[in-house]
């Protein structure tokens, strides 16, 4: 390491106690951990601390006002021989591997939809991405009142241009309320990927499609071997940032469905918190929101590890 | 001939697939609008077409001001996401800068560290945080919300600013340094303001995410006199089976109306805290 220069001596005012603190500053070590202390002290304190209090409270039977008495793996056996538990495994599954699957299409397709030259492209891009920057509640709250089982909009369209004879109860019946959770993610989540993936084609020189085209490569052959191998990268890294949020998603299942019908939309959040908020027991609570750690941490630590990589 | 061919590839390639996109995602406002200025009398019917407005008012928006709470939660929702955005980026700060620009013992353990806190999902710990809150007696206080949103935020913003500290020159910090600037002072007068975009970026990204935080405040704030916007909106202004559709609908146009001003400011900034995690050129 270079030794670095002294500051020059200045006529010193201060006293000599104050230099040495000042001194012990400049160390590179005193200095970022000096830094460091108060953000990762609050972040050890609520977010480390919580975690691992959570796993505790997991072990234990613990309704809301009494104490809690150990027992064991007995919460997650209760869970492992309960139908419900298996129908919220199943459910988040399915609700997360739909909406990325359609995210990842409609995000590249809005994508390539707006990085074509055209007048007011900022404007458009702007007002594109308004689903996502909204607050998510506010907006289910638009959703709810589209999906109303009386006065659904839909099915006032579906019905007036005869494509349907009566109406569908978009939140009452069992498919459908799973339809109507995964259309509303998607509608928030795309405008994220589009945009993201929208900065990822604007690094592409478009030196490379003109060599492209004198090699006389087809839009689907340049799409396919100039376009995707670039972006791929971004495609890969907001869809495991997707996966992470969707898999845990509580506001929009919450606000649209609290979970039914019959535990038809319930995913592994809204379901730890039926146990542990309103039906007040915590440990099943924790143990139930723990449950989906296993998956999570795949993804979570695939991308720890794909960030690092280019790093 | 030819020029017709342009414009017809153009539409179907351009116009047509812009509008789908537009229509997709702008129809929800259009439908919060319509519907917040609807009277009842054709919010409730059946017959009439339900995509225009046929006798405008303003009385559901009247009605949610004098009637219930909304300005209360506005304020709250407000004070909360601007006094956690302003701590949450002093403290993303203070831990990005060391992390990105030193060279000291234990920075890949708080490099991880960060990444992991801002990769675990909150709802791995709103129980026991519930819990912890509690004994605390913190129920119903906005410290409640104030304490733990910044477990949101934080990491978000230490991840973002790092890469924005190091995209800095060493050699202008190092020269300050020689020019007589304290470590602090090198930090604040040098890399700080070549990093405003950064902040700027981080600070909008954590106020939006502010706003949009519900899981906490739903647990937390029980009380009508401390509740945020969207806790507020969806617990009082539905109660049991009844749901007051033009209320719900002003205080949802008017509760995105902060977001969306700030958003719309900042546009690019806020694009740019999007795609900073993923582009890197």
């Amino acid at each position: 390491m270079a030794v670095r220069p002294e500051p020059i001596a200045r006529p010193a005012p201060a006293a000599p106690r104050v230099l040495s603190r000042r001194s012990v500053l400049e160390r590179e070590g005193a200095f970022s951990w000096l830094m460091l202390a108060p953000g990762v002290l609050f972040l050890l304190a609520f977010v480390a601390y919580p975690f691992f209090y959570g796993i505790w409270l997991s072990l234990q039977d613990r309704p809301v006002a009494r104490a809690g008495v150990f027992v064991g793996l007995a919460n997650f056996i209760t869970l492992a021989h309960d139908a419900v538990f298996w129908q919220v495994t199943r459910n988040t599954f399915v609700y997360t591997a739909a909406t990325t699957v359609l995210k990842l299409l409609g995000g590249l397709a809005m994508a390539l939809v707006i990085n074509q030259s055209f007048r007011g492209r900022g404007l458009v891009r702007a007002f594109l991405l308004l689903p996502f920057i909204v607050p998510t509640i506010l907006s289910v709250v638009a959703w709810m009142w589209i999906f109303d089982p009386t006065f659904s909009v839909i099915n006032w369209v579906l019905v007036h241009t005869g494509m349907i004879s009566s109406g569908f109860s978009w939140l009452g019946n069992k498919s459908l309320s799973m339809v109507s959770i995964i259309i509303v993610n998607t509608w928030r989540g795309i405008p994220f990927y589009g945009i993201t993936i929208l900065a990822g084609l604007q690094t592409i020189s478009p030196d490379l499609y003109e060599a492209a085209a004198i090699d006389g490569a087809t839009i689907r052959q340049r799409f396919l071997h100039v376009t995707l191998p670039i972006i791929k990268p971004i495609l890969i890294i907001v869809t495991m940032f997707s996966v992470i949020f969707t898999f845990s998603d509580f506001q929009i299942v919450y606000a649209l469905t609290h979970g039914g019908p019959a535990n038809a939309t319930q995913v592994f959040v809204t379901y730890a918190f039926d146990l542990g908020m309103s039906g007040g027991q915590l440990g099943m609570g924790a143990a139930a929101a723990l449950a989906m750690l296993p998956a999570l941490a795949v993804v979570i630590v695939a991308l720890t590890l794909y960030i690092r990589r280019d790093t | 001939m030819i020029e017709g061919r342009g414009i017809l590839t153009r539409t179907l390639r351009l116009y047509l697939p812009l509008a789908v996109c537009l229509v997709a995602m702008l129809f929800p406002f259009y439908w919060m609008l319509i519907t917040s200025i609807k009277p009842n009398s054709e919010l409730y019917s059946a017959r009439i077409m339900p995509l225009v407005v046929y006798h405008p008012t303003l009385k559901h928006y009247v009605d949610l001001l004098t009637q219930t709470n909304f300005l209360t939660w506005t304020y709250n929702t407000m004070l909360v996401a601007v006094v956690t955005t302003t701590v949450s980026l002093v403290l993303g700060t203070m831990i990005a800068y060391p992390l990105a620009r030193m060279n000291f013992p234990g920075a890949a353990v708080v490099a991880i560290g960060v990444a992991a806190t801002y990769l675990v999902p909150q709802p791995l710990l709103f129980i026991p945080m519930a819990d912890i809150i509690n004994k605390l007696e913190l129920g119903n206080t906005l410290s409640a919300v104030m304490l733990t949103y910044p477990t949101l935020l934080i990491p978000f913003c230490a991840w973002l600013l790092m890469g924005y500290f190091k995209s800095v020159p060493r050699e202008l910090e190092e020269a300050a340094r020689i020019d007589g600037a304290s470590r602090f002072q090198a930090m604040w007068r040098v890399v700080l303001p070549l990093t405003t975009p950064g902040l700027l970026s981080a600070g909008i990204f954590a106020f939006t995410l502010a706003q949009n935080e519900f899981l906490y405040a739903l647990i937390f704030l029980s009380k009508s006199e401390v509740r945020t916007v969207p806790v507020g909106a969806i617990t009082e202004l539905i109660r049991g089976d009844v749901f007051y559709w033009g209320q719900l609908m002003a205080a949802a146009l008017l509760g995105s109306i902060p977001v969306a001003i700030i958003y719309s400011f900042f546009v690019d900034y806020y694009v740019a805290g999007l795609t900073a995690g993923s582009v890197k050129s």
